[in-house]
């Protein structure tokens, strides 16, 4: 990363931003992951949450509207996109957390943050695992 | 035609908002944990149970808050995301008025599930 010799201005590489080819090339550390994750999992929310508002009235409105919600829930697209909703706010909670211990500079060393981003996925994915299993009658 | 130093849709107004994701944030967590808590203690897992739960007064403006915060939340974190992938300034603004729209639209919308209950 470092570079000892100094180099005349001129002959200094350009700085330009990041092209397709270097994003298949580089291999993402384990917390940019947690953190790419973080956003596709928030903006993923953000396109659900007029899925969510539908439920949420279908769950409070009455108790017929309520049977339909159930009724819903059984079938096999719908638990996708629950499952989908469910990943999204496990993974976006506890990588959440993990930021805001970041932001009070809990953990900022690479061998701390690698580790929390390894916490982050050994509790997200197994919750979703669980959910996966529960929404489709596994357990 | 001169260059603009700040773009009308730019990151001039970052530590508020900085701030304000993380709080709306931990808002979002406490209330979550919450209705959970307040779930289990009714012991219900029926429409009586969960519109129970929504029932109280309090709990509904509470519940109002929290999507509130979840809309400033989203704001954010959106607005984020065109900022960093939308360099153009007008379609930026667009994107900026419909996501702003949008989230008071379902705030709006979130409010008059609360008090149909």
């Amino acid at each position: 990363m470092t570079n000892p010799t100094p180099t005349p201005a001129a002959a200094r590489r350009q700085i330009r931003n990041i092209g397709i080819g270097d994003l298949i090339a580089y291999r993402l550390p384990l917390p940019g992951v947690v953190s790419i994750l973080h956003r596709v999992s928030g903006l993923l929310m953000f396109l659900l949450l007029p899925f969510l508002l539908w439920l949420f009235e279908l769950s409070l409105s009455s108790s017929s509207s309520f049977e339909r919600l159930v009724a819903f829930g059984q079938g096999s697209f719908a638990r996708l996109v629950l499952l989908a909703l469910g990943w999204a706010l496990l993974h976006h909670m506890c990588a959440g957390l993990r930021f805001l211990l970041l932001d009070r500079h809990v953990g900022l060393d690479r061998a701390a943050a690698r580790r929390s981003a390894w916490i982050v996925f050994a509790v997200s994915v197994p919750l979703a695992l669980l959910l996966a299993l529960l929404l489709f009658g596994v357990l | 035609m001169g260059r603009l130093r700040r773009a009308p849709v730019g990151a001039h107004y970052g530590l508020r908002d900085w701030i304000a994701q993380r709080i709306t944030a931990l808002v979002l967590l406490v209330f979550l944990l919450w209705v959970a808590v307040a779930l289990l203690l009714g012991g219900r897992f029926d429409y009586e149970g969960w519109s129970a739960v929504f029932a109280p007064a309090p709990m509904k403006l509470s519940a109002a808050l929290a999507w509130l915060a979840l809309c400033y939340h989203a704001w954010v974190g959106v607005r984020d995301i065109w900022m960093d992938y939308v360099h153009h300034t007008g379609v930026r603004l667009a994107l900026h008025v419909a996501t702003i729209v949008w989230l008071l639209y379902c705030f709006a919308w979130s409010v008059q599930i609360l008090w149909s209950v």
